[in-house]
């Protein structure tokens, strides 16, 4: 099932080519826990951006709190520069619905009024229930609904992507 | 039928929060976890987020209070939820009745959460036990029996300023016997692991078989504080002196109040808590409450940041 999956490492590389070309803007990296977070990091180095990485945890903003309430694990959001005026570009793994997406701008504005709000995703799939896109995007995926694409980090660093049910995951 | 641990819903999470006696570790530790969260929403400029929108809280005080009653305003509209304040003066007779007859008629107007405080120890449990499975309870202090979340947001403080607890040595100082926060911060210690929670009191201000809670006990202050790690002081209540339980608040400040000599027998990196309001001069000394030591102030502002936790957390867990 994994084989059709694209490598990981080859698309960070592809996503890192097509945000240099827009490297003139002066982008403030924002990684989305915890997928988007391995990922920003990842492109945090290879990029030469000279504000500090930002951290997202959008669990106080999700829309879905009524339905599962807050989800176990939280850790403080950390945004370690001037939202106001910056250009920020918002780091995921995976663009599905776009709730997340949504409850990570509205997060941000908590901070300030920024210039411009970015997105980068390693995976574009399909499901979207918001009208948001990406604008830097690694691949774009298919996949059974009751499947999920998930993010995973070795511990030298190493991305891959693996493919799994929706009702064997944790979170 | 009265249910004993009504705290836990039958998926067991935490449905009320009444007590610190009987929760598992886990979930104090996931409080102070969320708390860390809230403490970031706090440090910014909008001090908000959208999590409670729609949600009622009333603050249900039938004791007067000013700071408790702020903290948990403050933490509940940094939540987005609408607060209402009741503060019910009741006369002893009424009491049981007019209790949950209010309640009930909060409810009628779709309350979702109930803040309690009480002069009489059990009334959070009483109505706890009495609402609608979708309705949370939060314990605000309740007699002599707990007050959960002030016990929490002391365990937040001491774990932000000594990381862990399974090596400390705490001491807890003076009116044990009347003091609910005493008997909630000694539970939700041993929970986390503390292994050495000292009780310092005279004689007359502890409670008959107070060991039995797993701390040693102190009536020599010096003895107790020698080494200790964290200094827990309790507020002296005025009425104590009329009831005899002590001769005056100067014989109490001679041996139980808080001064820098008797501060500097703990360790030199040990921390001072008080619950507040303080009587400076009766149970600490003005020089100590705003020395370096003291993190009085951080423990009032962790405070929005726990009780936020705390509304969040039982709000979100549905049965």
């Amino acid at each position: 099932m994994n084989s059709k999956l694209p490598d990981a490492e080859a698309l960070l590389d592809h996503l890192v080519k097509s945000i240099q070309q827009d490297l003139d803007k002066d982008y403030a990296l924002v990684g989305i826990r915890t997928g988007g977070v391995w990922l920003a990091e990842r492109l945090y180095q290879k990029l030469a951006i000279t504000k500090p990485l930002g951290i997202l945890d959008v669990s106080f903003y999700r829309d879905d709190f009524d339905k599962v309430g807050l989800r176990a694990q939280i850790k403080r959001s950390e945004i370690p520069f001037d939202v106001n005026d910056a250009h920020i570009l918002l780091v995921d793994d995976v663009l599905q619905t776009g709730r997340t997406t949504r409850a990570a701008i509205n997060e941000l504005f908590d901070y300030g009024r920024p210039a411009s709000i970015s997105l980068a995703t390693l995976i574009d799939r399909d499901g979207r229930e918001l009208p948001i896109a990406a604008q830097y995007v690694g691949a774009k995926l298919v996949l059974p609904s009751q499947q999920k694409v998930a993010l995973k980090c070795a511990a030298d660093g190493k991305l891959s992507l693996r493919v799994c049910d929706k009702s064997q995951t944790n979170d | 039928m009265i249910n004993r641990n009504p705290q836990l819903n039958k998926n067991r999470v935490l449905q009320h929060l009444l007590t610190t006696e009987g929760l598992p570790a886990a979930i104090l530790l996931k409080i102070l976890d969320t708390a860390e969260s809230f403490v970031g929403v706090t440090e910014r400029d909008v001090k908000k987020v959208p999590l409670l929108r729609g949600k009622s809280i009333v603050n249900l005080f039938f004791e007067p209070s000013t700071r408790t009653r702020t903290t948990f305003e403050i933490a509940a509209k940094r939540l987005s939820a609408d607060v209402i304040n009741l503060n019910i003066a009741v006369s002893a007779q009424t009491k049981g009745e007019t209790l949950l007859d209010t309640v009930d008629n909060l409810s009628a107007m779709n309350a979702d959460m109930f803040v309690v405080r009480h002069a009489q120890s059990g009334a959070a449990h009483l109505i706890a036990n009495h609402v609608q499975s979708d309705i949370h309870v939060i314990n605000a202090g309740d007699g002599r029996h707990a007050h959960p979340t002030q016990a929490l947001l002391d365990m937040f403080t001491i774990r932000r300023y000594k990381r862990e607890f399974h090596n400390l040595r705490v001491a807890i100082v003076g009116d044990i016997l009347h003091s609910r926060v005493a008997r909630s911060q000694i539970h939700a210690l041993t929970t986390l692991g503390v292994p050495e929670v000292r009780v310092i009191a005279p004689k007359t201000l502890l409670p008959s078989m107070v060991e039995r809670l797993g701390v040693h006990v102190y009536h020599d202050m010096s003895a107790g504080l020698k080494d200790v790690d964290v200094l827990m002081m309790l507020r002296l209540q005025n009425e104590r002196m009329q009831t005899a339980s002590l001769p005056s608040s100067e014989e109490y400040f001679k041996y139980y109040g808080l001064t820098p000599d008797k501060l500097s027998l703990a360790r030199p990196d040990a921390i001072v808590m008080h619950p507040g309001p303080m009587n400076r001069g009766v149970e600490i000394d003005s020089v100590v409450a705003d020395g370096k030591q003291s993190v009085i102030l951080p423990q009032v502002t962790f405070g929005i940041a726990v009780r936020m936790a705390v509304m969040s957390i039982l709000a979100g867990n549905q049965v």
